[in-house]
């Protein structure tokens, strides 16, 4: 797929992540019983960034959950071979916690519905809040985000692709271009 | 990672190690669903599996159903009763009436070796062979797989040493297939008369005597013996057994300290383990069972998901 | 009617005439064979480019009547034999009721002549109602027209019942055809015992069931000086057995099925209820025996063991299907293609198998063309490639592993008697 346009290099994906951190702490008046919940697969280095900033900045350790939300997929039935599963990892109990859910890219809002569903079954946080790096719009479901990187206007035949130096050895956000339809596989 | 491309799971000799490796993985996220207040996920909601069982089995069965039934799917059991198959009630009559009934999974059991392949081969949906005859009982040796690699870390170079009833044993089988794809050395132990000819040519070491193949094991798997083999004069005497290839508390003192004592159950004490080695430290005894329905779930996640397309029947 | 077959190439192993040689069929004998004969008013069968053997005989068959009619009947088991070659068949006695009885010989012996086809030698039971008790009527038997006694399918475990029988039947001088199988080993198996019966988990029937009585029947016979003949030989064993007993004079001889011949215990992997026979089909280095016993001479007998069953007896679980395959309409291209073909058998031996021993171990007319011998003949299309459709099957029954295999060498006609029982 080629690259059709770059949408944050290293460094606004760097300021990005520190203002959005700075909007957790205000929003909700602190760290109180806060906690980030990263989304797998990269939702998660993104949820680990965003913990480290909001330590260094309120002095104490945020913890941090990964989760994976494939049981939940809607879209089991139509996949084949079904996607592989890994574990889910949260540390603590969800109880009574303010959530922060963290994924890289907010699209049609099914992965959030999934994740919403997965969170909930581990227990009953106060509340669930979701940060998102990119909008790129065309929702399917009523799901909006708490925090947003940026929002970048796309077209369905688009793939908006988050490059992160734990996986993918580099920081940055591209577009590519689908040569056939997408089938809406990105959230 | 492999892929899976199965519909059916009929007997670990028909996965590749990548394709076992594959269930063992998806084991430890199902497996994690234990420890939480509301064991139920919607992965299968909608879906149907129906446990088949001309055997009775409470275990094998209630595994099933428990895996079943924390994936969301519905599950509808049913026995047959050996009465109503001698009555002529016929076998593939059976099968498509339990799939017109809306099966998606069929759960087999059946005394009589090939019986899931014949259902397989019968019906459209998935079917899952929970033993049949002498042949396979895949699932549990998954759970033993998944039970050694959950303790031991892997497979490669571990001596693992299978006690009893070879010949009649279907666990027996599975577990020979599973640990000698993934790089196990396997030694069958019991006695010749039930001892299935041509076995070494499954990979593995054939020996009569059990405290040798012990003192170098990093698992035994004692295998369950149906006294009713005692009758047709396959061994003298149930106290004779007991004695040559029971498992008991000196036996389990000769066993490495980080060896594995496992039994597929359900056990007879006193006959081939006493209750003192299946109550000791390195028994994963109970361990196996919660793997059960770990692996079973992963199981049914991977056959009862997706679409026809790119599976292999 | 009266038959001149015209330009085909005659085999005969008994008067070693081989050649491009004319046949006449005259009154339901052969009247003459040599080159470019004259037709002399009998009707042209051009048969160019075909081989013309002595009559091919099926000397182990089951044609399942009276009892189990809805297998096979004898009307359609000898039109399966006539389009399989066959111009006789020797029918085993475990129908239900089984032929211990002469009413019953006669029985099976009118409803084969209202056919009017293919030959039936009857075989009676060697013992009443083939429980292995007590000796049958073997005198009735012969009476009523039994050409031979057996104890097909059903183990003998009682030695001395066994030493009487063949004491008795040298009154008669009648062979007696012996399925020997010991009746504990490996009572409850359901194939061959070995890597196979591990792998699947199958109760195993090892070669020792046969060869423990085959060494038995051997001692036996040579001790009452019985003529025996050795039914559908399995394992390397019973034939090592068998050249031995051959060698030291007794008076034996042995059957063995193209199934065993072609077939190994690999063949069950798939759970093919088709594959499950008794004896069961045997290991690779069963199968090379009986090959090599096939050419040196201690097998002197091809025969198909015909078993018919009905596709809900064997679409189901492994081990409950009934033993038996199918095998008249196969039989011979079976040999063709697998032994003949390939060098394993040459014509002459394959008719010494089909037509000449069997016909002398039965007492039937011997097997060859010569003047003044009924006119049994089957002419085959050695270059003729078909492939095995058990829905084109005459048999009732489609019980065979071999469908779909392409085969090469058919039977293209069939003469009974001067008879013409089967055309293609």
């Amino acid at each position: 797929m080629p690259i059709k346009a770059e949408v944050m290099d290293a460094g606004d994906l760097r300021r990005a992540l520190f203002r959005l951190s700075r909007e957790i702490v205000e929003h909700n008046k602190g760290v109180e019983d806060l906690a980030l919940v990263g989304i797998r697969t990269r939702g998660v280095p993104l949820a680990q960034r965003l913990a480290g900033l909001i330590g260094e900045q309120e002095g104490t350790r945020i913890q941090v959950g990964v989760l994976d939300i494939t049981f939940y997929r809607d879209d089991l039935s139509l996949l084949s071979p079904q996607p592989v599963v890994h574990q889910s990892e949260i540390p603590f109990r969800v109880a009574e916690k303010k959530i922060v859910l963290v994924d890289d890219v907010l699209y049609t809002g099914r992965t959030v519905r999934a994740a919403l569903d997965a969170l909930m079954d581990l227990g009953r946080p106060r509340l669930i809040q979701l940060a998102v790096l990119i909008d790129r719009g065309h929702r399917e479901l009523p799901i909006r985000a708490d925090y947003v990187g940026k929002n970048v206007p796309t077209s369905r035949r688009e793939v908006v692709h988050v490059l992160l130096k734990e996986i993918d050895g580099e920081d940055r956000v591209v577009i590519e271009e689908l040569s056939a339809p997408s089938v809406g596989k990105e959230t | 990672m492999a892929v899976w491309r199965h519909k059916h799971l009929l007997g670990l000799a028909d996965l590749t190690a990548e394709e076992i490796e594959l269930v063992l993985s998806l084991a430890g996220p199902c497996k994690e669903i234990f420890g939480r207040e509301i064991k139920k996920l919607p992965t299968l909601r909608g879906k149907t599996v129906i446990t088949l069982f001309f055997e009775p089995s409470t275990r094998t069965r209630t595994s099933f159903e428990v895996a079943a039934k924390w994936l969301g799917a519905d599950v509808v059991n049913l026995s047959v009763a050996q009465s109503s198959v001698a009555k002529g009630e016929s076998f593939i009559d059976t099968a498509k009436t339990v799939e017109a009934a809306g099966a998606d999974v069929i759960v087999v059991r059946h005394a009589i070796a090939g019986a899931a392949k014949l259902l397989a081969e019968t019906v459209r949906c998935s079917v899952i062979n929970a033993g049949d005859g002498a042949h396979e009982h895949p699932t549990q040796g998954l759970l033993d797989l998944y039970t050694i690699k959950e303790r031991k870390g892997g497979f490669h170079g571990l001596r693992v040493v299978i006690v009893g009833d070879i010949m009649h044993s279907r666990v027996a089988r599975s577990d020979i297939w599973g640990l000698t794809k993934l790089g196990a050395k396997v030694t069958v132990v019991g006695p010749p008369t039930l001892m299935p000819p041509g076995i070494e040519t499954l990979g593995v070491e054939v020996a009569y005597e059990l405290d040798a193949a012990l003192a170098r094991a990093d698992g035994v798997n004692v295998l369950r013996l149906q006294l009713e083999r005692q009758k047709k004069g396959l061994f003298p005497s149930v106290r004779e057994y007991a004695r040559l290839y029971g498992m008991n508390a000196e036996r389990a003192r000769r066993l490495p300290p980080d060896a594995l004592i496992m039994h597929p159950g359900p056990t007879n004490l006193g006959v081939e383990i006493t209750e003192e080695a299946a109550c000791d430290p390195r028994a994963v005894i109970t361990t196996q069972v919660s793997n059960g329905v770990a692996v079973r779930m992963a199981l049914l996640y991977l056959l009862a998901g997706g679409k026809e397309d790119g599976l292999l029947s | 009617m009266d038959y001149c077959l015209k330009g085909g190439f005659v085999v005969d192993p008994v008067t070693q005439r081989q050649g491009k040689l004319d046949v006449l069929i005259r009154d339901g004998r052969i009247a003459a064979v040599g080159p470019e004969l004259d037709p002399a008013g009998a009707e042209v069968f051009p048969v160019a480019g075909l081989h013309i053997l002595p009559g091919l005989v099926d000397m182990h068959v089951h044609l399942r009547e009276p009892g189990r009619e809805d297998e096979e009947t004898i009307a359609t088991g000898l039109a399966a034999a006539a389009a399989g070659g066959f111009t006789a068949v020797a029918a085993m006695p475990n129908t239900d009721p089984a032929l211990d009885n002469p009413a019953l010989i006669a029985f099976v012996l009118a409803q084969a002549e209202r056919v009017g086809g293919v030959r039936l030698c009857a075989v009676g039971c060697l013992t009443k109602g083939q429980r292995g008790e007590e000796m049958a009527e073997l005198g009735e038997l012969v009476r009523g027209g039994a050409v031979a006694f057996s104890n097909d399918g059903v183990p003998l475990p009682n030695a001395e019942i066994l030493r009487l029988a063949m004491e008795y039947s040298k009154i008669f001088g009648l062979p007696i055809l012996l399925h020997a199988q010991d009746a504990h080993i490996g009572r409850e198996g359901v194939m061959h015992e070995g890597r196979w019966s591990t792998v699947l988990g199958l109760p195993g029937i090892p070669a020792l069931a046969e060869e423990v009585a085959v060494a038995r029947d051997l001692l036996l016979a040579a001790a009452t000086g019985a003529a025996v003949h050795i039914q559908h030989v399995s394992t390397a064993g019973a034939v090592a057995m068998i050249r031995q007993a051959k060698e030291q004079g007794i008076k034996v001889t042995a059957e063995a099925t193209p199934h065993h011949l072609i077939l190994t215990d690999a063949a069950v992997a798939a759970y093919d209820t088709n594959t499950k026979v008794n004896p069961p089909l045997r290991s690779e280095a069963d199968r090379a025996a009986l090959r090599e016993g096939l050419t040196d001479g201690t097998i002197d007998v091809i025969a198909s063991d015909h078993a018919p069953h009905t596709l809900e007896e064997k679409h189901r679980e492994f081990a409950l299907a009934p033993d038996g395959m199918v095998g008249l309409e196969t039989s011979l291209g079976l040999v063709l293609t697998e032994l003949v073909r390939p060098g394993l058998l040459s014509l002459d031996e394959m008719v010494m198998k089909m037509a000449v021993n069997p016909r002398r171990i039965l007492g039937l007319p011997e097997g060859s063309l010569t003047p003044g011998l009924p006119a049994d003949l089957t002419v085959v299309d050695l270059e003729r490639t078909w492939r095995v459709d058990p829905g084109l099957f005459r048999s009732k029954a489609k019980n065979t592993p071999f469908a779909g295999r392409e085969l090469v060498g058919k039977a293209v006609a069939t003469f009974v008697g001067g008879r013409l029982v089967h055309r293609e």
